[in-house]
């Protein structure tokens, strides 16, 4: 036998379409200012964020080896990242002998198209759907809309954002940004037989959704669902839905047919490892021991759950995040939202300043690396700074994804593209850190520098400097919200002075108590007393 | 000891004091304090914004000053969890991203011998009651990169509790960020502003008469912020608590950080 030589791929990894739902129209510092302008938002989202925060907090305070967890969740998932390419390969046969049908999706375009195909092909009108994150990505109520398919979400929070014509803001809980009474607001006006008389309480609103739904369940045996998944097991073929309500496991089991869409990293090598990451999963995103329904399916069986299995593995970017080895943990996240609960950022702003289908700490790495950084223009190139690098995320993170150093490293990627894009590289910060940088590379020219700025500090009127004009470069972004200490003589002139004193009284002056000496020498400070009476400890002493 | 005093670019500058109290407390302890004129930043705005390139230079002028004097030297020691934090971490990413291992190596050998102020006391000085004298209540917020990246737990709070006369009280939320974040503060100052605010409002309802931390930059932030609602709390570093004394106590000037009379 011949063996035949079929080179290197030809094929390279490609960032996310732009069909999909990851970049925003406007930058992140833009869209937050508008977004922090509504106290009801901001109302909402410290109360709800700070209540499932609290709950995470006891479910893992409960678990002696939570970090042992961690470190073996972790672990899994860079053994999927190092593997990839043969653990799909696996999945693929598992899902093929198990009676499931495997679609290769390049981005979200071959998804959409792909899904489409086999949702017309079964005649299908309406699709009920299961809460997922990859089709979020895709756009796909959208995209069947398009072709007369009319997407239903099961899960309460989806439902409520779709039938408010409204985009999630939150992973897990994507209607975070609404209260109760806009629930019964939206419910009225979209469900034409619901009793006005109802109230805002959570259980009269989850019945009006349950009612709702009912409808569309009795209808499904026949008809087609689409799901996402949780994780999906190259040994077995096994996917896994984790959820809440119980309504995906209805979509799940009631449909002739099944789609599920799911991304390429979801994948777990052993049905064995499932058991770190249901533990991982449920306490660091809904607080709790257990979810309530856990529905694990093997393609199919005869006389039980869907006729029809049909797996779309999507990449759309995913492949490109995987390029870098800085910043390729990012795909091991599991889509538990603790990071964005803990976030100082995204607890004020909300999920829609980041403009991504995934918002908060993980989305700001993911998104940008999904979609890449285009230039300074883009939306996705403002996320990585959406941070105040705080590493709240990276402690609560079940999969230990380092955040912060991955938002840093992103930063430096996109100065260093804007570095090497000739006209990208003239801002305000470039022009100030370039001359910052000369400056403290410098000890010479600093140490000019720093003992006058003292001298320029008395030419400004007060103790602290207040608001300055908006024509400032950079320094209003300060000034307009909080006052700044006003530079007085530095602590090297201080220093400086000190040690004269020293030396002028000899050799053994420090042995004979360094309180006195540091008092005398601070006298001398005087001498630098500030043109507008401001006291420093020096003047203090003269 | 002998103990080589790194400012930082910040504290030398905005908030002298806050070096002063240093050198008065290590010296009090009975420990000499060096200070090398050619230092000037540890380069962690340059690094944490992502200019690399632009760090480098100063990564290098750092390691040019502190390096060939370690021997003669038992401890750098910087009055600042985020500034210490990026010597021990990030000098090193700043070197391989300009593939230099000699300056990664040497960044390390600086970096080993490199702590944060509270560090320094409880782990090498050994020290938890400094024979300090603060008669105020104060609230004590943990700042980001001492209690997430250095881990410096419960030192700065054993330090205090052990001051003469202080009276620590909670600080809700304690563990949230104030909003500082370098650049971040500026470039994302509606948000920044957000966070401030209420880290802010916390402190006023701590009831402390000081919020105290470790890191001169934050508390520059939660300073700026109460006198600019004219807010009664002050702020001070953990470093001017621990050199003030019955003899020479700290009074708070009306400069944010720094020291009216001694």
């Amino acid at each position: 036998m011949s063996t035949v030589h079929l080179g290197m791929p030809e094929v390279r990894p490609q960032h996310a379409s732009p069909s999909s739902t990851l970049r925003g129209s406007r930058g992140f510092n833009e869209a937050a200012r508008d977004e922090l302008a509504d106290e009801t938002l901001r109302g909402n989202l410290r109360h709800a964020t700070a209540t499932i925060q609290a709950k995470r907090a006891s479910a893992v305070r409960e678990v002696r080896d939570w970090q042992k967890l961690r470190n073996a969740g972790s672990a899994l998932k860079w053994q999927v990242t190092d593997h990839l390419p043969e653990l799909l390969e696996q999945l693929e046969e598992s899902v093929t002998a198990a009676g499931g049908v495997v679609h290769w999706a390049r981005d979200a375009e071959e998804a959409g198209e792909i899904i489409t195909r086999l949702a017309l092909e079964r005649g299908a009108e309406e699709i009920l759907k299961v809460k997922s994150m990859a089709t979020q990505e895709i756009a796909l109520n959208d995209v069947l809309a398009h072709a007369g398919i009319r997407a239903i979400e099961s899960d309460l929070a989806e439902l409520i954002v779709q039938l408010a014509e409204d985009t999630p803001s939150h992973i897990l809980v994507p209607a975070i940004h609404r209260n109760r009474a806009e629930i019964r607001e939206i419910f009225l006006s979209a469900m034409p037989d619901l009793d006005p008389s109802i109230t805002d309480e959570p259980a009269e609103l989850a019945e009006a959704a349950r009612r709702f739904l009912r409808e569309k369940f009795l209808d499904m045996p026949g008809k087609v669902a689409i799901s996402g998944a949780n994780f999906a097991v190259a040994e077995t073929g096994t996917l896994v839905v984790v959820e809440s309500e119980g309504n995906g496991r209805m979509c799940l089991t009631l449909p002739k047919t099944l789609i599920s869409v799911v991304g390429i990293e979801k994948i777990v090598p052993t049905f064995q490892d499932l058991e770190v990451f249901l533990q991982l999963l449920p306490r660091s995103s809904t607080g709790e021991r257990m979810n309530p329904y856990t529905t694990l399916f093997t393609g199919v069986h005869e006389g039980d759950g869907p006729e029809e299995f049909h797996l779309v593995l999507l990449d759309n970017g995913r492949s490109a995040v995987l390029e870098d080895p800085e910043g390729r943990s990012a795909l091991h996240c599991i889509r538990c939202s603790a990071c964005l609960n803990v976030c100082p950022v995204y607890a004020r702003t909300g999920g829609h300043a980041y403009g991504s289908t995934y918002p908060g700490p993980i989305g700001a790495i993911l998104s940008p690396q999904m979609t890449g950084m285009t230039g300074t223009d883009d939306p996705n190139s403002t996320l990585p700074y959406a941070s105040s690098l705080c590493g709240a995320c990276y402690d609560v993170c079940p999969v230990k994804i380092n955040i912060p150093e991955i938002l840093v490293h992103l930063r430096a990627e996109d100065v260093d593209r804007r570095r090497e894009t000739r006209g990208e590289f003239h801002g305000t910060w470039d022009a100030a850190l370039k001359g910052a940088s000369t400056l403290m590379s410098s000890p010479r020219a600093y140490d000019i520098a720093v003992r006058s700025a003292g001298a320029l500090g008395k030419l400004l009127p007060g103790t602290n400097i207040g608001k300055l004009p908006a024509i400032m470069p950079l320094m209003p972004g300060w000034t307009d919200h909080r006052d700044l200490p006003k530079p007085g003589p530095s602590f090297r002139t201080w220093w400086d002075q000190r040690e004269k004193e020293k030396a002028a009284r000899g050799p053994d002056s420090t042995a004979d108590g360094a309180g006195d000496s540091t008092a005398d020498t601070a006298a001398d400070g005087a001498a630098d007393t500030a043109a507008d009476g401001t006291t420093r400890e020096g003047e203090e002493q003269a | 000891m002998r103990i080589s005093l790194m400012t930082t670019c910040l504290v030398d500058v905005m908030a002298p004091d806050v070096a002063r109290a240093t050198v008065t407390l290590l010296e009090r302890l009975g420990h000499e304090v060096v200070f090398d004129e050619r230092q000037t930043c540890c380069g962690q705005m340059h690094t944490n914004s992502g200019y690399y390139t632009e760090a480098a230079p100063i990564v290098r002028s750092f390691v040019d000053t502190f390096e060939p004097a370690l021997e003669e030297v038992d401890a750098i020691v910087m009055p600042s969890g985020s500034c210490a934090g990026c010597v021990r971490d990030q000098h090193a990413v700043v070197a391989r991203h300009e593939g230099d291992p000699l300056l990664e190596e040497r960044a390390a050998a600086v970096a080993a011998k490199t702590y944060e102020l509270s560090e320094l006391l409880v782990d090498l000085l050994k020290v938890t009651d400094v024979g300090a004298y603060f008669p105020h209540s104060v609230t004590y917020h943990p700042t980001c990169h001492s209690m997430r990246f250095l881990k410096v737990g419960p030192r700065p709070l054993r330090l205090l509790r052990a001051v003469e006369g202080i009276e620590v009280k909670n600080l809700p939320e304690s563990d949230t960020c104030c909003g500082f974040g370098g650049t971040f503060s500026v470039k994302n100052e509606a948000t920044s502003d957000a966070m401030v605010t209420d880290k802010a409002a916390n402190v006023v309802a701590s009831g402390a008469e000081f919020v105290v931390a470790g890191d001169a930059s934050c508390l520059m932030n939660i300073g700026g912020k109460l006198r600019r609602t004219g807010a009664a709390p002050r702020s001070v570093h953990l470093a001017q608590i621990l050199a003030s004394t019955k003899e020479d106590p700290f009074v708070p000037s009306d400069t944010i950080l720094g020291r009216a009379s001694s």
